[in-house]
């Protein structure tokens, strides 16, 4: 691991550098057996090989020099960093507050050159600063609670951004709360606040984006800007996730935190309800409800706010496949899990092959629940014989429950509730529908 | 009047863009081609962003400042995820990246240990992620044009930028075709000489480009951007000059512009005018202007949310005015810049009393500036947000003129001229690309591409002559214009000689666009179906011409239609011989008094009948054997 301040070099290169005191940010030339670069040494990424530093030249392009040709460099004079000041944040108390809670993730990110990629680092205030519109709708309070890529996220972060949000809202000054989130993980997240935050007085919605806030095509603004006319204007409370409804910046999409997937590496719009529409979309600083939602939404109240905020990771997330080996659920068993959520094929199937290893699970505790790797669709584990054996085993079939949801809400049951089974077929939090609409979404 | 490019010290320096004719395009797997109709359409808006150095670029804010709505149209096949911005770049195209490196051991140029792909910021819409990817593969080198030898500055790898269809200033609608397609840019250090001989160096590299067969070619695959100066001025970029002839103009244009600034400057110098004055004093003046009688100042007027604002600037009367040459001076550089802002109003107090503001008016202005004599006042209207930013945008302007030629980019105009386009980017507009890790080249890598260094263009023109006899005139023609493919892929199939195929390609396209027509609705599939038609004998040699003249008069979208307006139809030999025969008959006295002299006569007369419908030697044929019966008898 290189040292904070090498800039990301190590071996030769680091080894020249250091020979001639050459730190990062200073104007250098550089000679080599065809003649002298003259520039400015930029970070090495960590992951590229050690045999070249980087110069930007006076052009603005980035080189590599192969450490191996050079004859000598020199410093011609030290990093001078200008200090960017965020410009300073003029809060207007008659617009609507809003607290917004930054995890990390693309909506607040710079370049890194650790790994060569984009990393969290923007702080709320920042970002604040690089959307001027949100001036004109809310006043934002920021605060920033993690650092972090979503992936590095555990159940213990779930607490820790649930107990914030609890918090805040515990304040009674705000109209709603925006976290911001890395979005690779963000519906799970989203699923989890949703157990573990009940009876919610306000909206608080999750948003993300799928392209870093350092491009001039980035998402997050939009996003952002939608997060927050939604968290003020929705008359509806709940936890929600605002992302691109199309690849168009035109309208930012909300979807129920228990209903929404990512369902696509790369695109804006990448996150989808799942088996129901959006709740609404925000479009030209307004809120259009989505009348076709089947589901019926809490509204905004005073209740107090019902907080069970702790997760119990002891949860397997299965996904069945031909070939799938049953002693991979004997081990899971063996290891001490508490539930294994199945996403098993079509109306939620595993083959008869695990049977035997899913009735030992069954018989020493493990709550075994069974999703359809499908995504969309309701399971029903009584039109074959193999779904009928496995609920003659004391497998608990979910409904349209998303697998993700499943797990989390295992995760959370596990620790809050004294019967899972019971708990996890109930929908807490609109996680399972009554009825499926006719037209896709 | 003309100017001496010596005793100016003009230099200019070309930077080349060359479109590569590759498979895919730079990132991404999509084809490098113009798809017919578009199947989806989407709409963005770009914000500006912060650079890799930290602060922010005063040329993006200035971009953004006019921040509109996008739309992009899209084909499948033509473009993906990776144009529409919506999934990361691919690894950069093996063979546009060995192009460009085939290119730099051409003009010996020392490649880089490891390219680093970067963005560069451009938000005007042309690219759908708000930046360009680009980066830089060589630098340093030579170019050998006649006695001459050029250095070369750079040699860059970039994606070539979406093509603007419309831009109604609330909405710019670009194609997505074009985005992504690989381009390489070279630039060469500044030359001297006369405008032609300077000229001579883009033509060489052009055919150098041309000669390693990697290259795209047809209209708008070449583009030059010219960088111009004389002595005591700065570098002015000049984008968007097409054609070779243009170039020429466009220097002298330059040279004049420069020349007419630096003059202006000393004169200012000599008046000791202090560059910290200009805008000492600025007024709003909307109530003055309020009530002129102006059309160009009521259409301001009656505009919601409009201002006047009038600038003082001491020691600039009759300045900005002046005009060393015909339409060179300051007011109409200012004219321009406030284009930029999509204003037009903008007076200066040398222009004034016009436009229907009167004396009365320009005496309040002055009032209300407080100006002593030898100052000057610039009245700018408009929005208020952008009278704002084109304020300051004079204010600098104004300021610059005192030190000359200040550096920005302009556009050419067809006809040879230069308009302001824009300030000069500076290095803080790019930073890495981190979706794409560095390439190492390595000496192997360069070693294996030696074999596919371009020839020489006098070899590649020597082969050329020797595998289709062409003489050396012709071989050239071919080679420099569009149609080298085409003729060699048309050349190899039929077996109509090579040299009426380059002639019909050349002298004949080439006298056709003379006369105002349009070479680029000829296309290389018309001109092959053409040609095929000739092969088979459904038509005569004589009706190629008559193909392309109504193809590039777009009288026919096809080449079936143009034979039919054109009115070829291909006569069997019974109609030819009648039709030679009524012309003999309609001019019996001439035969009978010139006898077999009047062929040449008759033969003129038959053509103008027979064109295009049977060959010319055939008829050529028919006629003689005709004559010799009737001298015989
Ligand atoms: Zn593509």
């Amino acid at each position: 691991m290189a040292k904070p301040d090498s800039g990301g070099y190590r071996g030769a290169g680091l080894q020249l550098l250091s020979r001639q005191g050459v730190s990062v940010g200073d104007s250098v030339r550089v000679a080599t057996e065809d003649g002298e670069m003259f520039g400015v040494l930029m970070p090495r990424y960590e992951l590229a090989s050690d045999d070249y530093i980087v110069i930007k030249l006076k052009s603005g392009y980035n080189t590599g020099i192969q450490v191996g040709r050079i004859k000598s460099i020199t410093k011609l004079q030290k990093n001078e960093a200008a200090a960017t000041k965020a410009p300073e944040i003029i809060e207007d108390d008659r617009l609507p507050k809003i607290a917004l809670i930054s995890t990390g993730g693309t909506i607040a990110s710079k370049i890194d050159y650790r790994t060569g990629g984009v990393r969290a680092a923007l702080s709320a205030s920042e970002l604040y600063a690089s959307v001027p519109e949100l001036a004109s709708h809310a006043s934002i309070d920021p605060e920033v609670l993690l650092s972090e890529y979503s992936e590095n996220l555990k159940p213990e972060h779930w607490t820790m951004i649930a107990e914030k949000v609890v918090e805040k809202i515990r304040t009674g000054k705000y109209r709603g709360i925006v976290v911001s989130h890395g979005t690779d993980t963000m519906h799970y997240t989203a699923a989890a606040l949703s157990f573990a935050l009940q009876n919610l007085p306000v909206p608080v919605v999750l948003v993300g984006a799928q392209r870093s806030s350092d491009r001039p095509s980035s998402d997050a603004a939009l996003n952002l800007l939608g997060a927050t006319i939604f968290a003020i204007k929705s008359e509806y409370a709940g936890v929600f996730v605002a992302m691109h409804a199309g690849t168009s910046d035109d309208a930012v999409a909300c979807h129920i935190g228990t209903r929404v997937r990512k369902n696509h590496t790369s695109r804006r719009d990448a996150f989808e309800s799942i088996d129901v529409t959006p709740v609404a979309l925000v479009r030209n600083g307004a809120v259009e409800m989505q009348e076709k939602s089947m589901i019926e939404l809490a509204k905004r109240s005073d209740d107090k706010i019902d907080a069970k905020t702790k997760f119990d990771d002891r949860v397997a997330l299965l996904k069945y496949h031909p070939g799938f080996d049953p002693k991979l659920i004997e081990h899971i068993a063996a290891a001490g899990y508490k539930a294994i959520i199945l996403e098993g094929t079509g109306l939620g199937h595993v083959s008869k092959e695990c049977f035997l290893a899913l009735q030992k699970a069954v018989d020493v505790g493990v709550i075994v629940c069974m999703t359809s790797q499908c995504i969309w669709g309701r399971v029903r584990m009584t039109v074959y014989d193999t779904g009928r054996d496995l609920l003659g085993i004391g497998v608990i079939p979910l409904s349209d429950m998303i697998s993700e949801t499943a797990t989390v809400k295992a995760m959370w049951a596990l620790a809050n509730t004294k019967n899972v089974k019971k708990t996890m077929q109930e929908s807490i939090a609109n996680e399972i529908s009554s009825s499926i609409p006719i037209e896709k979404a | 009047m003309t100017l001496d490019p010596a005793s100016l010290d003009l230099k200019v320096g070309f930077e080349i863009h060359q479109q590569l004719a590759t498979k895919s395009k730079l990132f991404c797997n999509c084809g490098c081609k113009e798809a017919d109709s578009y199947d989806y359409t989407f709409m963005r808006r770009l914000r500006p962003t912060q650079s890799e150095l930290g602060a922010f670029d005063p040329a993006a804010m200035f971009e953004a400042s006019k921040m509109r709505t996008v739309e992009y149209m899209s084909a499948t096949g033509s473009s993906c995820l990776v144009e529409a911005d919506e999934e990361p770049p691919h690894d950069v195209s093996r063979e546009a990246l060995e192009t460009a490196l085939i290119f730099s051991l051409a003009l010996n140029s020392k490649v880089m240990d490891e390219i680093h792909v970067m963005r560069k910021i451009v938000i005007d819409g042309s690219n759908t992620t708000g930046f360009q990817r680009t980066m830089l593969v060589a630098s340093g080198g030579h170019l050998d044009v006649a006695s001459k030898r050029v250095g070369v500055q750079s040699i860059c790898l970039e994606e070539d930028a979406a093509k603007l269809i419309e831009d109604d200033k609330q909405v710019r609608k670009y194609d997505l075709d074009r985005l992504g397609v690989p381009l390489v840019e070279i630039a060469l250090d500044p030359v001297t000489g006369k405008p032609d001989e300077i000229m001579q160096v883009a033509l060489t590299l052009g055919r150098l480009l041309r000669a390693s067969r990697r290259v795209a070619r047809g209209l708008g695959s070449i583009r030059q951007d010219v960088n111009i100066s004389v002595q005591n001025g700065a570098v002015v970029e000049v984008k968007g000059v097409q054609q070779l002839d243009q170039l020429i103009k466009v220097i002298e244009h330059e040279m004049q512009r420069q020349h007419g600034l630096i003059v202006i400057a000393e004169k200012l110098k000599e008046r000791k005018v202090d560059a910290g004055k200009v805008g000492d004093r600025i007024e709003d003046v909307t109530d003055i202007l309020g009530k002129a009688q102006s059309k160009i100042v009521r259409q301001i007027v009656d505009a919601p949310d409009s201002t006047f604002r009038a600038i003082r600037v001491p020691g600039f009367a009759g300045m900005i005015g002046l005009e060393p040459y015909k339409d060179i001076r300051l007011g109409k550089e200012l004219g321009k810049l406030v284009g930029f802002y999509d204003l037009k109003g903008v007076f200066h107090s040398d222009e004034l009393p016009n436009y229907g503001i009167t004396e009365n008016e320009v005496a309040a202005v002055r009032e209300k500036l407080e100006m002593a004599a030898d100052d000057a006042f610039v009245i700018v209207g408009g929005p208020k947000d952008r009278v704002e930013f084109a304020s300051a945008a004079i204010i600098s302007r104004l300021k610059a003129a005192i030190a000359g030629v200040p550096a920005e980019t302009r556009s050419a105009t067809p006809d040879g001229k230069t308009v302001f386009l824009r300030p000069r980017p500076g290095a803080a507009r790019m930073y890495p690309e981190t979706d794409i890790p560095p390439i190492p080249v390595t000496e192997s890598t360069l070693a294996s591409l030696t074999d596919s260094v371009p020839r020489s263009w006098d070899e590649v023109i020597k082969s050329l002559m020797k595998k289709y006899g062409l003489n050396e005139k012709l071989a050239k023609e071919i080679f420099d214009s569009d149609y080298l493919d085409v003729f060699e892929e048309i050349a190899g199939k039929t077996k109509t000689p090579p040299t009426f195929i380059a002639s019909k390609l050349t002298e004949d396209v080439t006298s056709l666009q003379r006369q105002g027509m349009n070479a680029s609705a000829l296309t290389y599939d018309m001109i092959k179906e053409a040609f095929a038609k000739l092969d088979n004998s459904a038509i005569a040699k004589e009706s190629i011409i008559l193909i392309f003249e109504k193809l590039m008069k777009k009288q026919a979208q096809t080449v079936e239609e143009a034979i039919k307006a054109a009115g070829i139809t291909s006569i069997s030999d019974e109609e030819l011989s009648a039709m030679i025969d009524k012309v003999i008959n309609d001019n019996m006295a001439a035969v009978k008094e010139k006898g077999a002299n009047s062929l040449g006569m008759l033969m003129g007369r038959v053509m103008a009948v027979a064109r295009g419908k049977a060959d010319g030697q055939k008829i050529n044929a028919m006629l003689k054997e005709k004559m010799q019966k009737l001298v015989n008898q």
